[in-house]
């Protein structure tokens, strides 16, 4: 009994793996077309794991669906790993990139050339120095990191030690801090929060408590219509002043968030990709979506189908012609 | 039994590790100590003074480093400029992929076209027949089912459970071949055993976050990756068990067998195999377990599915929604372990059950499939095949709102005890620092020589071997300073979830009622995704490594636990009340008696403290713990293979330096 039971096993388990070897004999395609990526007719967009770049994502899967009458798919995945995802054709846009991956973009870019930019998204990142604004009202000249060192021992914690800590975000994002603390000879040390999970629920319990903290932050950030929160003045940005990511001892530039789409399907899809090209909105429109997906914790499904209501003269700029 | 009365003899050097290490009842073992470790004292007394002369400072001299980080990024960038032409990808790995791909949709398009109902039915009827039809454990498998497939359901979580059943499937079926076949060989033979074993320690080990780079380099981001990480993680229980089954086989039996002039093929078939059935049986309920643990991490690289719904939830601090997509993977964890334990205690029955033919054999299976396949279809005509929306529970808000008031009343402002951020700031100054600070001030040459002598007092000269050249290790791959603050963290850890372990342990062996209160609360903590934490710990905790401590605490405590209350349970009654008639009060009887008794327990749940709480330093990775869980991610997120790699490697290095100093290696199964 159990002995045929065996030799019926071994004999499904041989022609299975006879099979899959017979047909491994020819070359695979590079990319599936098989499976979740669908045909060419739907559009997979790559969203990182934070808000903003859901309400893009959102958004224009809404108006995909319902306007252009194409199936939209949306897979979480990180920049870096987008690309990649991108090249190979897994994944076909990216709505939101800040630019932290220069390498993969002169890879897939400009040497590849299997991915092509999808233009700006006319919204403008900024990274900073952010303390509450309580702490502000409290110590005016703390805003300029000239006097931050008068006030580092407000931002000791057990992780710092005898510094001040700067809390810092997802090791995934761009920050050349480190650099800045030492060449601008500040009394800080940078801590990691890890991920922006844990880095937003540090900075909502200090200011439940009213407690003084400075950590790296940035706009556009749904967070901000929900805590006050100030700059604190860093050197003027000048071009270039970051290039050597060692001697940098200046503030983060003005970045115009970029677009990418896979090269291989803006050539299969047009009216999609030409309509992802077009897809161009302002931070508060961006932050809009982003709050009623966090904040009221709306799906964002809806979040975007009430913004795309409310929004017709916006969006309806972006369907190809 | 004498020794049962003598206390334990405490030794004399003053390191912690050492303490719990030569603490063992027999005095004799003094002497044969200082005999050991007297040719380790004489090559340090020669070599001490030279190290001490070239390099004075802790830290690992950068002369005796070699760079593997280079070569790894260089390596990485060929592959992603090759691989759509080189015909390694071509016509070996992209079919391997393709097909990943293509099964695991294949799975989850028919759960999807199916429908609820007849997903639910046809599982509930197999579960039953599983179970046995007129059993009424049978009965009580159908309703666990039902229940657990009807609350993922209304959790809102239908589609996505669909998603990870499908890819569980596919990993399992193919973990549990692989495995198998592994286990066969190493079953066989004592040499492939032997090199088997080093490979399964470093495939559990090993962060799974650091190998996912890796694997999506070779076979792109998505469901191929996911698959086959989890198998890396998932297949070696299956292995090891299947071995132990084949080795474990009666030896009368294979005799037996053997005079009645079988060849060694039919002596496998018809004697070997048929009984370790029931080791094999348990080495794929582990399967299960460790594949399900792998679902969210799988979701990083985009395996979609439940994965991604606690990690989504998570990203914008809802961790009510990361609860609701949580618990499907308990829920699937527990249907599917009681499924694999039922079928496993009715192999041991053996006896043919009674009744009509039909409620057994493969006539039952055939009604068990076919009524399911009818009630699914009528289901489905009368209702409709998407699990209808009106139905789901919305639990996100009411749990988020309860963390929200735990979170509230117990960071700060307590009266007396003062709060959970001053107890973590206070652990971070008064352990973490000074446990951080002795390690890294220590030469570096001291350190490699104290884990040896302390490996040669555990497990002897092959012990001390591996021990220092895994710490030695960490400083040739240029990660000593990272790899001794998470060492750090890993001390601390170990040691407070082995004293609370303990503690909950001994209380829950003694007390009947406690041990059945705990059992599903220690069930969902091993089960529960571990992200899900992240955000409370760092609510009650502030940002660092105290947290990743305490989310290590967390999920190691439960082993620990479970090992301790077993082995206490399990020391003979007889000599316990023997203690107890003449006048041992409680506290005597567990010290002098039970403790001692039960020790190779309490040695087991030392080794899976230590291993569980390093599985954990990548998740500290995600709320300040820095170090090594940090450059885990950092290589991950940003592509970089040269950092993720070697600080995964680090870990495996640590992994091996821990259990080295702390096990015994087996006694009495013939093996040096």
């Amino acid at each position: 009994m159990n002995r045929k039971h065996l030799l019926r096993a071994a004999t499904a388990a041989t022609v299975v793996l006879g099979v899959t070897g017979l047909s491994a004999c020819s070359a695979a395609k590079t990319s599936s077309s098989s499976g979740s990526s669908g045909g060419s007719e739907a559009v997979t967009i790559a969203v990182p794991s934070w808000v903003g770049a859901e309400a893009n994502a959102a958004v224009a899967k809404y108006i995909l669906e319902n306007e252009l009458h194409t199936k939209v798919k949306l897979t979480q995945l990180d920049e870096s790993v987008a690309f990649d995802a991108l090249n190979s054709g897994k994944a076909n846009v990216i709505l939101e990139d800040w630019g932290g991956a220069p390498k993969k973009v002169k890879l897939y870019v400009d040497d590849k050339k299997s991915i092509i930019s999808g233009g700006g998204l006319g919204v403008t990142g900024h990274i900073g120095w952010y303390i509450p604004k309580y702490l502000a009202d409290e110590h005016p000249d703390i805003t300029d990191y000239k006097n931050l060192n008068k006030y580092a021992s407000l931002f000791k914690t057990a992780e710092s030690g005898s510094k001040g800590q700067l809390l810092e975000g997802s090791p995934s994002y761009t920050t050349n801090d480190d650099a800045l603390i030492k060449n601008l000879k500040l009394n800080l040390k940078t801590v990691y929060a890890g991920s922006e999970a844990a880095q937003i629920t540090q900075i909502k319990e200090s200011y439940k408590s009213k407690k003084p903290f400075i950590s790296y932050w940035w706009t556009p950030q749904w967070l901000n219509s929900q805590l006050d929160l100030v700059e604190v003045k860093l050197p003027e940005y000048k071009k270039g002043c970051d290039s050597d990511p060692k001697k940098v001892a200046c503030g983060y530039a003005q970045t115009p968030l970029q677009k990418y789409l896979g090269a291989g399907f803006a050539k299969n899809n047009p009216k999609a990709a030409q309509f992802l090209k077009n897809f161009n909105w302002t931070n508060a429109q961006q932050n809009e979506v982003a709050a009623m997906i966090a904040d009221q914790k709306m799906s964002s499904d809806k979040a975007a189908e009430k913004w795309v209501k409310a929004n017709p003269d916006v969006w309806k700029a972006w369907l190809p012609k | 039994m004498s020794a049962v009365v003598t206390p334990a003899s405490p030794p004399t050097p003053a390191e912690p590790a050492e303490e719990k290490v030569s603490a063992a009842p027999r005095a004799w073992l003094r002497h044969p100590v200082v005999r050991r470790l007297w040719p380790l004292a004489v090559a340090a007394v020669v070599l001490v003074p030279l190290a001490a002369l070239l390099w004075g400072s802790g830290a690992w001299p950068s002369a005796l480093s070699v760079d593997v980080k280079t070569p790894l990024d260089d390596t990485y960038t060929w592959i992603v400029r090759n691989r759509d032409t080189n015909p390694v990808f071509l016509y070996g790995l992209l079919h391997l992929s393709n097909w990943a791909d293509g099964s695991v949709s294949w799975v989850t398009d028919l759960l999807e076209s199916l429908g609820w109902s007849p997903v639910i039915a046809a599982a509930v009827l197999l579960s039953w027949r599983i179970g046995g039809l007129r059993d009424r454990r049978g009965l009580k498998l159908a309703g666990i089912t039902f229940a657990a497939f009807t609350v993922c359901g209304l959790l809102g979580m239908w589609q996505a459970t669909m998603e990870t059943l499908a890819l569980m499937a596919v990993a399992v079926a193919v973990s549990a071949v692989i495995g198998g076949a592994l286990g066969l060989g190493a079953g066989l033979s004592d040499r492939f055993e032997r090199v088997l074993r080093p490979v399964l320690d470093t495939m559990q080990i090993m962060p799974a976050f650091a190998y996912l780079l890796p694997l999506v380099l070779l076979f792109d981001v998505g469901v191929p990756s996911a698959l086959i990480a989890t198998i890396i993680y998932a297949a070696p229980p299956m292995a090891r068990l299947t071995a132990l089954g084949l080795r474990g086989a009666d030896q009368g039996v294979m005799e037996a067998a053997e005079s009645l002039g079988t060849s060694p093929v039919q002596r496998l078939l018809t004697a070997r195999l048929p009984l370790a059935r029931k080791e094999i049986l348990l080495g794929l309920n582990q399967t299960i377990m460790m594949a399900l643990s792998m679902v969210t991490i799988a979701s990083v690289i985009g395996a979609g599915g439940l994965g991604e719904e606690v990690f989504h939830a998570l990203s914008i601090l809802d961790v009510g929604g990361a609860l609701a997509a949580g618990i499907p993977i308990v829920l699937l964890a527990v249907w599917l372990d009681r499924v694999t334990a039922a079928a496993g205690e009715r192999l041991g029955e053996g006896a043919a059950p009674s009744g009509s033919s039909w409620l057994h054999g493969w006539r039952a299976w055939l009604l068990a499939v076919g009524s399911g396949t009818v009630l699914g279809a009528v289901g489905w005509q009368l209702l409709v095949a998407d699990w209808p929306e009106a139905w789901n529970v919305d639990i996100a808000s009411p749990v988020q709102s309860g963390v929200d008031w735990f979170t509230g009343h117990l960071a700060e402002g307590v009266p007396v005890l003062g709060g959970t951020r001053t107890w973590a700031g206070n652990f971070t100054i008064w352990v973490l620092d000074p446990i951080r600070s002795v390690l890294t001030g220590t030469p570096w040459w001291l350190l490699v020589l104290l884990v040896a002598a302390l490996a040669l007092l555990a497990g002897g000269w092959g012990a001390m071997c591996t021990a220092a050249l895994a710490m030695a290790g960490v400083g040739v791959i240029g990660v000593w300073g990272h790899a001794l603050d998470t060492l750090s963290q890993a001390i601390a850890g170990v040691a407070v979830t082995l004293v609370l372990g303990f503690i909950i342990g001994v209380a829950g062996a003694r007390v009947p009622l406690l041990e059945r209160i705990l059992r599903p609360v220690l069930d969902t903590l091993q089960t529960l995704p571990q992200f899900i934490y992240l955000i409370p710990v760092v609510a009650l905790f502030n940002v660092g490594r105290a947290p990743a401590v305490a989310a290590a605490v967390l999920y190691a405590l439960p082993a620990v636990v479970r090992i301790t209350m077993q082995g206490l349970r399990q020391v003979d009654p007889a000599t316990l009340e023997a203690a107890r008639s003449m006048g041992a009060s409680t506290f005597q009887q567990i010290r002098q008696v039970q403790v001692p008794l039960a020790r190779p327990a309490l040695m087991l749940a030392l080794n899976q403290g230590v291993v569980l709480v390093l599985a954990m330093v990548i998740v500290g990775g995600f709320v300040g713990s820095g170090a090594l869980g940090y450059d885990v991610v950092y290589g991950l997120q940003k592509s970089q293979l040269g950092v993720g790699l070697t600080a995964g490697v680090a870990i495996v290095l640590l992994g091996l330096v821990l259990d080295r100093t702390t096990q015994r290696p087996n006694k009495g199964n013939g093996r040096h």
